[in-house]
Order: C-alpha cells, then sequence, then structure tokens
C-alpha cells in the first residue's frame, strides 16, 4: 500500500484537520465528533440538511457542507457509518428552529445509525425526518434483501434539496422533494480496479488486466458481474441500458452525471459523457444539466458511474440556485 | 451470586482480546463478501470496551449497559448498533440472572434487540443465524445448569455459523452480491461465536 498518510488510524482526522485549514471562510469541524458544519451553522428559521456516511468518498459528504446544500456533515471512519452520537450533535447543531433532515445513503449500518441518532434527537424534542437514498439499479430490489444502495444520487439529492431549504421552504416540502428526486433518479457504476481502504491495506478486490467489475458501489464491494473490458461506448451501455430499463425516461428532461470513482482521470470521464449523451439522444432523453467529475468517490478505486434524474421544472430551478460549498461552487 | 460485575468483566475482556486476536480474519471474511472493515471496526469498539475500568460499575446490568452504549458510540457500520442493542438489552434484563433459565432470558432479550434494530430472520446470513440456534441449545440444556448450557450453546453457535457458508445473503452489504455471496462464512456470524464461546469460557 503506497498512500499520503501519516497513520492509518488518523486518516479522517488528518484530512478533517485539511479541510478546516482550506475552507476555514465555509466550514468549521468540531473534531470530537467528525462534523463539518457550515459556518454560519445554525440559520434561524431554515430547515436543517445533514448527511452523513463513511469517509472515503470526498467530497462527499463534508465537501457539500455550505450555502445552498448542507448544513452538516458526519464523517464515519473510512467506509464505515458514523456513529449515532454523531449525526446527534449535527442535528442539534445545525436545527434552526424548522426541523431537520436526514439525508441517508441506503445501506444497512448508515440506516441504523441514523435510525438511533433520530431517536435521540426526538426525545430532546428537535424535529427529525429521514430521506433514504436508493438508486442503485445493479441492486435487485426485493423485500429480501438490503435494497438498492445510495450512490450518485445523493449528490443530485443533496444540491437539489439544500437549494430549497435555503430559499425558506419547510421541512414537509423538503421531505417531498427528497422522495421526488430518489424516485425519478437511477444510477450504476463500474470499476476497472479495486481499491485500497487504509487500515486494510489490501486492495479490496483483484482484477485482470482485461476484467472489469460492473455494478459495483461504492465501498470496494464487488460487483454484480465481471466482465472482459470493452470499448468505452460499449462500457456506457453497460451502465445506461440497466438505467433506461429500469424507469421510464423517454422523452424527458434529465440532469446526467457522470461521476469518477476516484483515480480515473478527467479526460476519461468526458470520454464517457460523450457515449452517455449519445445514448440518451439516441433513447429520446434530453439532457438539460450535467454534471462530470469525481463527486462520490471509492478512494483510489479507478471507474465511473452513471446517474439519470429525470427532472421537472422545479428540480431544475433548484439545481441552478447558488451553491457555494468547498466541493460544487456556482451562481453565487 | 456468581454472574456479579467482575463475571462480566471477565466476559468482555475475553471476548475483546478474542475480537482483537482475529481481527485480521474478521476483516479478511468481510472483504470477501462486504466492505472488509468489520474485525477493525469490532477492534477499536472493544478496546474502548475494555478499557472501562470495572469499578465504577458494581452492577452487572449497568456495566453491560455501558459497555453497549460503548459500542454503538465507538464501532459504526451496521456492528455498532448491533451489538450496541444487544449488550444494552441484555443488560436491562440482566437484574434479575441467578441461575441457568434466568440467564438464557437475559441473552434472548439480546438476541430480540438485534433482531428489532436489523431486522434479519434466520437464514439471511447474519449473526443471527449464529445467536438463534446457540440461545435453543442454551435452553435444551438450561436444566443442566449454566455452564453446561453455555457450552452447548457455544457447539451450536459454531453450527450456525458454519452454515451460514453455503447461504445466500439477505441483509446488509453481502446481500448486494446475490448468489455470489453463498460460498463465505458470515463475518457477523464469526464475530457472535467468539461472544458465546468467551461466554462459555468466563460465565459459570
Amino acid at each position: 500500500m503506497k498512500k499520503l498518510i501519516n497513520d492509518v488510524n488518523d486518516v479522517v482526522k488528518d484530512s478533517l484537520l485539511g479541510m478546516e485549514a482550506a475552507h476555514s471562510d465555509l466550514v468549521g469541524v468540531d473534531h470530537g465528533n467528525k462534523v463539518v458544519y457550515r459556518i454560519d451553522a445554525p440559520i434561524a428559521n431554515k430547515v436543517g440538511i445533514i448527511s452523513g456516511g463513511g469517509s472515503g468518498h470526498e467530497p462527499l459528504h463534508g465537501g457539500f457542507v455550505g450555502l445552498g446544500m448542507l448544513d452538516a456533515a458526519c464523517a464515519g471512519e473510512v467506509f464505515t457509518s458514523p456513529v449515532p452520537d454523531q449525526m446527534f450533535a449535527a442535528t442539534k447543531l445545525v436545527d434552526g428552529g424548522q426541523g431537520v433532515l436526514h439525508i441517508v445513503k441506503n445501506y444497512t449500518g448508515d440506516v441504523m445509525n441514523f435510525d438511533m441518532a433520530a431517536e435521540m434527537a426526538a426525545a430532546e424534542g428537535i424535529r427529525v425526518e429521514s430521506v433514504v437514498v436508493d438508486d442503485d439499479v445493479a441492486v435487485q430490489d426485493s423485500l429480501y434483501t438490503a435494497g438498492r444502495r445510495g450512490v450518485g444520487l445523493t449528490v443530485l439529492m443533496e444540491k437539489i434539496v439544500g437549494a430549497a431549504a435555503e430559499e425558506g421552504k419547510d421541512l414537509d416540502y423538503c421531505v417531498a422533494l427528497a422522495n421526488r428526486v430518489n424516485d425519478n433518479g437511477r444510477s450504476m457504476g463500474m470499476a476497472l480496479s479495486g481499491c485500497t481502504v487504509p487500515a486494510a491495506g489490501k486492495p479490496s478486490f483483484e482484477l485482470a488486466e482485461d476484467e472489469i467489475e460492473v455494478g459495483i458501489g461504492i465501498h470496494g464491494e464487488p460487483g454484480r458481474a465481471r466482465r472482459k473490458i470493452g470499448t468505452a461506448g460499449e462500457i456506457a451501455e453497460m451502465l445506461v441500458r440497466p438505467i433506461l430499463d429500469d424507469l421510464d425516461y423517454r422523452g424527458s428532461e434529465v440532469i446526467a452525471f457522470v461521476n469518477g470513482m476516484g483515480a480515473t482521470p478527467l479526460i476519461e470521464l468526458y470520454v464517457m459523457y460523450n457515449e452517455v449523451a449519445q445514448i440518451l439522444e439516441a433513447a429520446g432523453v434530453r439532457i438539460v444539466r450535467c454534471l462530470v467529475g469525481n463527486y462520490i468517490t471509492s478512494l483510489d478505486m479507478a471507474g465511473c458511474s452513471v446517474t439519470l434524474l429525470k427532472a421537472d421544472d422545479e428540480m431544475i430551478r433548484l439545481w441552478d440556485a447558488p451553491v457555494w460549498t468547498p466541493g460544487l461552487r456556482w451562481g453565487k | 451470586m456468581a454472574l456479579d460485575s467482575l463475571a462480566v468483566d471477565a466476559w468482555l475482556k475475553d471476548f475483546a482480546s478474542e475480537i482483537h486476536d482475529n481481527a485480521e480474519l474478521l476483516t479478511d471474511l468481510d472483504r470477501e463478501i462486504g466492505d472488509g472493515d468489520h474485525g477493525i471496526n469490532m477492534d477499536r469498539g472493544m478496546r474502548a470496551v475494555a478499557a472501562l475500568n470495572p469499578s465504577e460499575f458494581p452492577a452487572a446490568a449497568d456495566y453491560l449497559k455501558k459497555a453497549g452504549m460503548t459500542l454503538v458510540s465507538t464501532v459504526g457500520g451496521a456492528s455498532g448498533p448491533l451489538y450496541g442493542t444487544f449488550f444494552l438489552r441484555v443488560g436491562m434484563a440482566w437484574t434479575t440472572v441467578e441461575d441457568a433459565a434466568s440467564l438464557g432470558l437475559a441473552l434472548r432479550t439480546g438476541l430480540d434487540g438485534i433482531i428489532q434494530r436489523g431486522k434479519a430472520s434466520i437464514g439471511d446470513k447474519t449473526l443471527v443465524d449464529a445467536l438463534s440456534p446457540a440461545l435453543d441449545a442454551f435452553d435444551a440444556h438450561a436444566s443442566e445448569g449454566i455452564s453446561a448450557a453455555l457450552a452447548a450453546a457455544a457447539l451450536a453457535c459454531a453450527e450456525g455459523r458454519d452454515g451460514t457458508i453455503p447461504l445466500i445473503a439477505h441483509k446488509g452489504r453481502a446481500s448486494y452480491l446475490g448468489e455470489r455471496s453463498a460460498g463465505h462464512q458470515d463475518p457477523g456470524a464469526t464475530s457472535m461465536t467468539m461472544l458465546v464461546e468467551a461466554a462459555s469460557r468466563t460465565l459459570s
């Protein structure tokens, strides 16, 4: 393992110190609770939006704390859900009197820890609502599994719902909007390589020179199938087709998001975006907004994911609204 | 009464050292079908539990509850709420533990807490597949006393753990693999077996 770290046990701590030093104009960090919060939190009469999850997905979530997006983010250990104490501390920190929305990615651990935090907040009289993101079409959704994973759509949800809260929408509105985003968005990812959790020291999985893993999540877990590598166009088909098969996008306007898993250069992500755009055009789907880059990563994994959100006028308006965070900035 | 705070201390410390010694095994098992952090997370949590000062908890029930809260606050992932809830519930029921029957009842309260929190059923390839048959075996041998009941529980727990190998996971991150999760031993059932084996060594 070759990494830019001091000690495997201090990766999250040291990274948060660096984030605070780099972005002290935007965020503060409660190092005891590993909570990144908006420097002006709590904002009176604004719904608080918090999220969190395992570390290793940067800039998600801490990099999306700031104007028009999250009020706070809880950083767990690498690929491990934060503990309830962290979400409870974040909830108290950002509660401006209008309640707090928890945006939770659908993983067994995340859901349980956020549930416990919501119970703790309720006991203190803070109104908390939770929305679980589960957009990954690689996972068969059924009553008999943990359900679909929350992946790329989380970024779009945090942006759109964060904008709604920023302009003063109430908690019920934010919950309904978040659920609408979840119902209309789907993702699919692939890996060219596994990733190495610092504390584990070994890659999560090994792929031969000519192999790819299709249907991966964001924690280095293997995907649904191992295949021979193809051209970017063929791989784009492997990602986009299952999304279009899962939800009827024909005739709709979408926000298209091509996301890098951490170790894939932007030049390849643009190659992929071009392929995705062509497939969508042929399928009668109109891209009205897009995002290309590394926004929800899996440490040093190489690969990418595609997220398509069927966007209504309200979502597009909120997407365009000002955002000013370490990881996403426009319109201010 | 035998099952006092000192007995609980021995149980927790034995489990902590088993987890520590086998952290890499647990992490390797988790890497095959999960996200490769079970040993790391459980070790962090149990080291925090082992650092508790037993003299601050003269009542065994309070010690167990504190251990549960410590796990909830330090482990994260799914294991934190599950093991944390287990010890919290066992602690709540522990006030009345004086014989095998009441110990069995306390442990079952912990299992019920795990099922409530994690919503897993038998056969989902989780720690429930180890703990549930263990407690059935405990009950079947409860009339022979605590030692015999715990010994039977430890054997059944290990059998349940081994029985997870062919199963297809329906809960947790392993469920994302579908059929590819078969052929691998569940890491949670493995650590749970260490907990029951530690109980068998220390609580009697």
